[in-house]
């Protein structure tokens, strides 16, 4: 009985943080599966701010914030919906950064978030079926819907002059929405797509489907799936075949791995990722060199979203999601004073002062619509082995 | 005529040359089996464990020569590797043997019983190669990756379609060759072997005239040991280690052991071939390949696709059940199951 006390005790002490108590925040990432590679350097970038926002002694009133990561895996829902279980129930989590992969997201969402009225803020969700669906107001992404990224990808397409493309997909939320979005953007401005197939993730061995997609013919093929597993191994598969030579990457395609894996057969290439040309990046890429991680695909989306959840929070003067869900889109945009990468003190500093910031970042935020960023993208062109960066749209 | 050319160069590149590898794969799979089957009279599901952590232990030896520096020159060092990978995988079998199974060969226990230890011993496995080497990709093919590639070949032939043909794939077959001839030397030639088949047959009859049962056993568990590495490493060099796979594998490799007549050695290699082609040519798409052979003005819009390629498996388990209605024994009769 003493026990049971002490442990009701305990939990009613995580449930209500007091003034300057720790606050934590769950980081809900794929740290195994298909985008395992990426998945340490935004959780990193996560973790940086929330250190920020700690260190600067200017949060609620002297508190700590502090993450505790949890495995997404990407791609399996069940296990997502478990980890954010415990992230909320035993960890005692007020917000969650996260999830990564759409499909992962909309799970934890739906199954864990709404239920428990916790705010999730993803860096890295695009499905654009997250864009309308019913969240309570809990759910925010600094990343852009795909609906936009399609757009994207048609125009640099037929600006590269290539008339017919073969689209494979991974088969879940994230790689279905990118690549109809694609189809539909590419075929409104007169491209041809020959045939858009699934591939499952975790195969040994896609020949089949990469046959299926030589026959279909096309151009390029455009690859919206995963890095580390089953878009990695059809880009082998279709250049040890001869099937294609020049791919098409989305977002989930960019990274230092796969150059790495594939060799200098990928030169040429082309892709996309969210990405801008503002200051912000410039800044976080500096940050996290001292820290000591690199500055990746989806690090600063990641960085962001911690960050607004933490300037949220300080607005409403609470942790409670259902009190500061209301106060990320006063954060995020105008009016306010801009508040870039490692100003984070100075924001929360403001806010406590009873201003308004707005927080451009390092991915320069402006959330839109339903709380999701509105989305620029930057032009990646594979060269000498490398992922480089072109231009921005 | 080029037309033609070209189709057939098509189908050699899709189907034919990926799927005489892939079969030989399933071949060697089916063939271990087969024998666990005929000998010990159960079908053993941990038999795609078995081929992954034979070849992690290929793999580890792998890195360690690759450390030290030798290498095979144009072929994987893989296979140099692979009698370390052999050995460690035969010894894990028996000691596997020793702990779990010859306790219920001493219960007389029936087939079934049989089956489910063999599923526990599979998730054993497949813990072992979790916790050694990790649930993640792992590339060790190494060496000169083509014999030909598709560029060379348009340009050496001058046709619009190329055909790319992998070492690992050449390595497949001719180890396979190599691996079956020696397994049939084996059986038919050797004392030892016709004990085995002997033992096979007959029980009783074999107790009988003096076949010691106990060194049947272990010959059988070097055999199938040393076939599952053999077959899981081709796999993992033409394809990619990748430790779920094996498990995937596990249905193919049954379904062509049944197809071919379960227990019989012929059947399984046939029935590898049987299932690896039928797979194949079943979702592959043949629209350009009848593009090339019809009239321009018919020329196909649609794919000419039996089934997605998402049914790859289905098309096996559909073999399986076919065989099973019409001739349970398999192709060439083997036990009834």
């Amino acid at each position: 009985m003493k026990k049971l006390l002490m442990v009701a005790m305990a939990s009613a002490l995580v449930a209500t943080p007091a003034m300057a108590a720790d606050v934590k925040i769950g980081v809900l990432l794929g740290f195994t599966g298909p985008i395992e590679s990426l998945t340490p350097d935004m959780a990193s970038g996560a973790e940086l701010a929330m250190k920020e926002a700690t260190d600067s002694g200017a949060f609620m009133g002297g508190s700590s914030v502090s993450p505790v990561r949890a495995d997404s895996t990407c791609v399996d829902a069940a296990a997502a919906t478990a980890a954010a279980e415990r992230l909320i129930t035993s960890d005692g989590v007020s917000g969650i950064m996260g999830a990564d992969c759409s499909g992962v997201t909309i799970a934890t969402l739906q199954n864990v978030a709404m239920a428990k009225g916790v705010a999730m803020i993803s860096p890295s969700a695009t499905s654009p079926a997250l864009s309308d669906m019913e969240d309570s107001g809990l759910f925010f992404r600094t990343a852009p819907s795909d609906a936009r990224q399609g757009q994207v990808v048609a125009e640099m397409l037929m600006e590269k002059g290539i008339k017919s493309v073969a689209i494979t997909y991974t088969n879940n939320d994230y790689g279905k929405g990118l690549a109809d979005s694609i189809q539909m953007n590419y075929e409104k401005l007169g491209g041809g797509v020959t045939i858009n197939a699934a591939h499952e993730e975790g195969k040994g061995d896609y020949s089949a489907e990469v046959a299926a997609l030589s026959q279909a013919g096309g151009d390029m093929l455009v690859v919206a799936g995963y890095l580390d597993q089953g878009g990695k191994m059809i880009i082998q598969s279709s250049l040890d075949t001869g099937a294609f030579d020049s791919f098409f990457l989305p977002d989930g395609m960019i990274g230092d791995a796969l150059p790495a894996a594939i060799g200098p057969d990928l030169n040429g290439s082309i892709g996309t990722l969210p990405g801008t040309d503002s200051p912000g990046a410039k800044m976080l890429d500096d940050m996290a060199k001292a820290a000591g991680f690199a500055n990746g695909p989806f690090t600063a989306e990641s960085y962001d979203a911690a960050a607004l959840l933490i300037m949220a929070m300080q607005a409403a003067g609470s942790t409670d999601a259902s009190s500061y869900k209301e106060k990320v889109m006063m954060v995020a945009n105008a009016p306010g004073e801009k508040i870039y990468p490692g100003e984070l003190a100075k924001a929360l500093k403001i806010i406590a002062g009873g201003g308004d910031v707005d927080y451009v970042g390092a991915s320069a935020v402006e959330l839109i619509g339903s709380g999701e960023s509105a989305g620029s993208y930057a032009e990646i062109l594979i060269d000498g082995g490398k992922n480089t960066t072109v231009g921005y749209r | 005529m080029s037309d033609v050319l070209n189709a057939l160069v098509i189908l050699a590149n899709f189907v034919i040359v990926p799927g005489l590898a892939y079969g030989s794969q399933l071949a060697l799979g089916a063939l271990g089996v087969t024998l666990v089957y005929a000998v010990l009279r159960f079908s053993n599901f941990a038999h795609g464990e078995t081929m992954a952590i034979g070849t992690m232990f290929v793999i580890l030896a792998t890195w360690g020569l690759q450390s030290a520096g030798i290498g095979f020159g144009p072929l994987p060092t893989a296979l140099l590797a692979l009698p370390v990978g052999i050995f460690a995988a035969i010894i894990l079998c028996l000691v596997t043997d020793r702990l779990v199974y010859r306790y219920y060969r001493r219960q007389k226990a029936s087939g079934v019983i049989y089956l489910i230890v063999s599923v526990g011993v599979m998730f054993v496995y497949n813990g072992l190669i979790r916790f050694v080497i990790g649930p993640r990709d792992q590339v060790f093919a190494d060496g000169q990756r083509f014999i030909i590639k598709a560029r060379e070949f348009k340009n050496m032939t001058g046709l619009n379609e190329g055909l790319a043909i992998k070492t690992t794939q050449v390595v497949t077959v001719v180890t396979a060759i190599i691996t079956v001839a020696a397994v049939f030397w084996f059986l038919n030639r050797t004392r030892t072997g016709k004990s085995m088949r002997a033992f096979s047959d007959n029980e009783d009859l074999a107790l009988l005239s003096g076949i010691n049962p106990d060194r049947v056993v272990m010959i059988a568990w070097i055999m199938t040991a040393a076939l599952a590495t053999i077959a899981g490493t081709l796999y993992g060099l033409d394809k990619s280690f990748k430790p779920f796979v094996y498990l995937q594998l596990l249905l193919p490799i049954f379904a062509a052991a049944i197809v071919g007549g379960v227990g019989n050695p012929i059947g399984a290699i046939a029935g590898g071939f049987v299932i690896a082609f039928s797979e194949l040519f079943v979702t592959f798409a043949y629209k350009r390949v009848v593009t090339y052979l019809v009239p321009e003005s018919m020329a196909p819009d649609t794919l000419v696709q039996f089934l997605s390629t998402d049914y790859k498996f289905a098309v096996s388990f559909v073999i399986l059940v076919i065989v099973l209605l019409v001739k349970p024994t398999g192709i060439f009769s083997g036990k009834s199951l």
